[in-house]
């Protein structure tokens, strides 16, 4: 009986820090973050990253950070308590690619195809 | 004595269960607001992107911005954010005192980071850069004020919550209560970090 409780209350507080954290996932967390924060800063600060590179090396250290701070702060992950909020925020994740990304592509193809302002009216009417 | 207990059991176990329902489900549509904020923040962002290049003959963000001072924001809202969570695990293991003062370094970290984001925009307004000169500046002070707004919103509601922390002790509404703040919270600097790589940082690549 007691055993069954002891191991009862072990797995409600494994269950626990799974959907909570402990001190230690957080403080990882925080350490992992200030590494990526340094890293990010690093790249664009020093002169040891090429000026080609950098752009996609901010990008994959924010992306980096977002999902360690995702993990060890928020507690997102595969856990049977956590899997709603998962699946809502993997809704929401493809909601904001379609609306940066589509706002970025569709903008973009307006600009290159906008009249250069070198360009008046007149000419251009002439040009077509 | 033995009957008692029987009978005790499965109404406490119905009750007990009743309540973490209620509070499950606060939690979560609590997270269905904070990722509806998320698409307020996409939406800015977004918009900061088409226009970031559209400077007017202004200036652009290499001229205006400081990396050391925005270096420093993020060390504010990082460790507030870590002080946040070490004062949820006290508040789960019922310790009043460590809250409130986890709680406590967490506002005065918060406060201070928007206090540097208002002196940020008062030195940029001063200097003739304020939202009225470029696209860029517009979409630069909507989005970064936005989540400065949301920040200093968040420090309203830690200042409620340590009232009622105090008062009412860690009860059951006031952990529920915490909970969601936490969220909020770690959202913020989530949505920070998106902030200093594509605002801040992209502008010096």
């Amino acid at each position: 009986m007691s055993t069954s409780l002891s191991h009862h209350a072990t797995a409600h507080a494994h269950a626990d820090a799974e959907a909570h954290g402990d001190m230690k996932s957080y403080f990882i967390g925080f350490v992992l973050s200030l590494a990526l924060t340094a890293a990010s800063f690093g790249t664009v600060m020093s002169p040891i990253v090429p000026h080609a590179w950098r752009l996609g090396s901010i990008v994959a250290l924010c992306v980096a950070q977002l999902l360690v701070q995702l993990s060890y702060f928020l507690h997102l992950g595969t856990a049977k308590s956590q899997a709603q909020n998962t699946a809502i925020f993997v809704c929401t994740g493809f909601l904001i690619a379609v609306v940066v990304a589509g706002s970025l592509w569709v903008m973009h193809n307006a600009d290159v195809n906008m009249m250069p302002d070198s360009m008046s009216v007149q000419a251009a009417l002439h040009h077509v | 004595m033995s009957s008692t207990t029987l009978s005790m059991t499965p109404d406490h176990a119905t009750h007990d269960h009743a309540s973490h329902d209620a509070s499950s489900t606060t939690k979560l549509g609590f997270w269905v607001y904070v990722m509806s904020d998320c698409l307020i923040f996409a939406v800015l962002f977004a918009t900061f992107g088409v226009l970031a290049g559209n400077t007017a003959n202004g200036p652009a963000g290499h001229d205006i911005f400081s990396l050391p001072y925005v270096a420093t924001e993020t060390m504010l809202l990082l460790l507030s954010s870590f002080t946040f969570g070490a004062g949820m695990l006290s508040a789960r293991s019922g310790r009043r005192a460590p809250v409130l003062g986890w709680l406590i370094v967490t506002l005065l970290l918060g406060a201070t980071f928007v206090g540097m984001e208002i002196h940020e925009f008062a030195a940029l307004i001063h200097d003739g850069t304020g939202p009225d000169v470029s696209a860029f500046l517009s979409a630069y002070f909507t989005l970064v004020g936005t989540h400065g707004l949301h920040v200093s919103l968040g420090i309203l509601w830690l200042g409620v919550m340590l009232h009622q922390i105090y008062h009412y002790g860690l009860d059951e509404v006031v952990m529920r209560r915490l909970s969601c703040l936490s969220l909020f919270w770690h959202f913020l600097d989530l949505v920070w970090i998106c902030v200093f790589t594509f605002v801040y940082l992209r502008e010096f690549v």
